[in-house]
């Protein structure tokens, strides 16, 4: 099982677009049902020192789902999205809004892969304005998707 | 720095375009008027000058009051607060998946819920939930 890379790895690939992935030592399966079954999100989705209440949890294309995650000290933070894709066990997108910042919206593409010692699974994130992924939707994911900026990652190193 | 949601979007749509992330990596080594800016792409000035704007209304560039020079510069603070909400929703997940990794271990140990449902656990020759029946 030392195959398994337990740490989160992350690159950017465009200005608004991040992969990251994370092998876990688990049959894929399994990993879905993690994914797909909202008691089991509500064990492990959020920030280990808040609590997290699965308020909607629609998982299937088109269903919403909205998590808050409450802190210690009572404060309340919600995060919603819905469900685009949903391929068990192998692929699930959906979209990732925080309320406190509305309009705003990543569509995370998770891909779960097996690999030696567990599953393997890669989220890639696309960061846009409501009216971009509104664009998006409309005209299907394309142009300039795939294209490499490590200008920019250049450049935010340089704004550290 | 709070920054309002319509900056935000701003910035998003500012940065969508190749040309202007290359006009800010551009001026991330230093200031540099429009005929510089406009040096590297076969683009007219007016082109470039469009660019600008939409960068200058983003708040991601400032430019100088004297009307001939203008030189354009970086503002780094609105560039901040997009990475502030990219580190957010990485943070979210980066804290998920290792709880994520606690609760597989769980699972697979047979003390979670529902582990004997698990359809992919390799089996060593006996499914421990699955008796035949008699």
């Amino acid at each position: 099982m030392n195959q398994t890379d337990n740490r989160l790895t992350s690159e950017i690939v465009s200005d608004t677009e991040i992969t990251m992935h994370r092998t876990f030592a688990a049959p894929r399966e399994l990993v879905f049902r993690a994914f797909s079954e909202p008691e089991l999100v509500a064990k492990w989705w959020g920030q280990r020192s808040a609590e997290t209440i699965v308020e909607t949890y629609d998982f299937r294309p088109g269903g919403a789902w909205r998590m808050i995650q409450r802190n210690p000290d009572g404060q309340e933070y919600a995060f919603r999205g819905s469900f685009l894709e949903i391929e068990p066990p192998s692929r699930i997108v959906q979209t990732f809004e925080f309320e406190p910042m509305p309009g705003h919206i990543s569509t995370d593409a998770m891909t779960l892969t097996e690999v030696d010692g567990g599953t393997r699974v890669t989220i890639d994130s696309t960061f846009m304005s409501k009216e971009d992924l509104d664009g998006m939707l409309q005209s299907g994911m394309e142009a300039g998707a795939n294209e490499s900026y490590d200008r920019l990652e250049e450049l935010l190193a340089t704004l550290v | 720095m709070v920054k309002t949601e319509r900056q935000l979007d701003l910035i998003f749509a500012a940065l969508a375009d190749p040309t202007r992330r290359a006009i800010l990596a551009r001026l991330a080594q230093g200031e540099a008027t429009v005929m510089e800016l406009a040096e590297p792409f076969a683009m007219s000035l007016p082109a470039v000058s469009k660019h600008l704007k939409v960068l200058e209304r983003s708040g991601l560039i400032s430019r100088g009051r004297d009307a001939q020079w203008r030189p354009c510069r970086l503002e780094p603070a609105p560039l901040e607060e997009a990475r502030s909400w990219i580190d957010m929703h990485r943070t979210i997940w980066e804290a998920s998946f290792s709880r994520l990794d606690d609760l597989l271990l769980e699972l697979q140990s047979g003390n979670g819920i529902q582990a004997d449902r698990a359809a992919n656990i390799e089996s060593d020759g006996k499914e421990p939930n699955d008796e035949p029946n008699r």
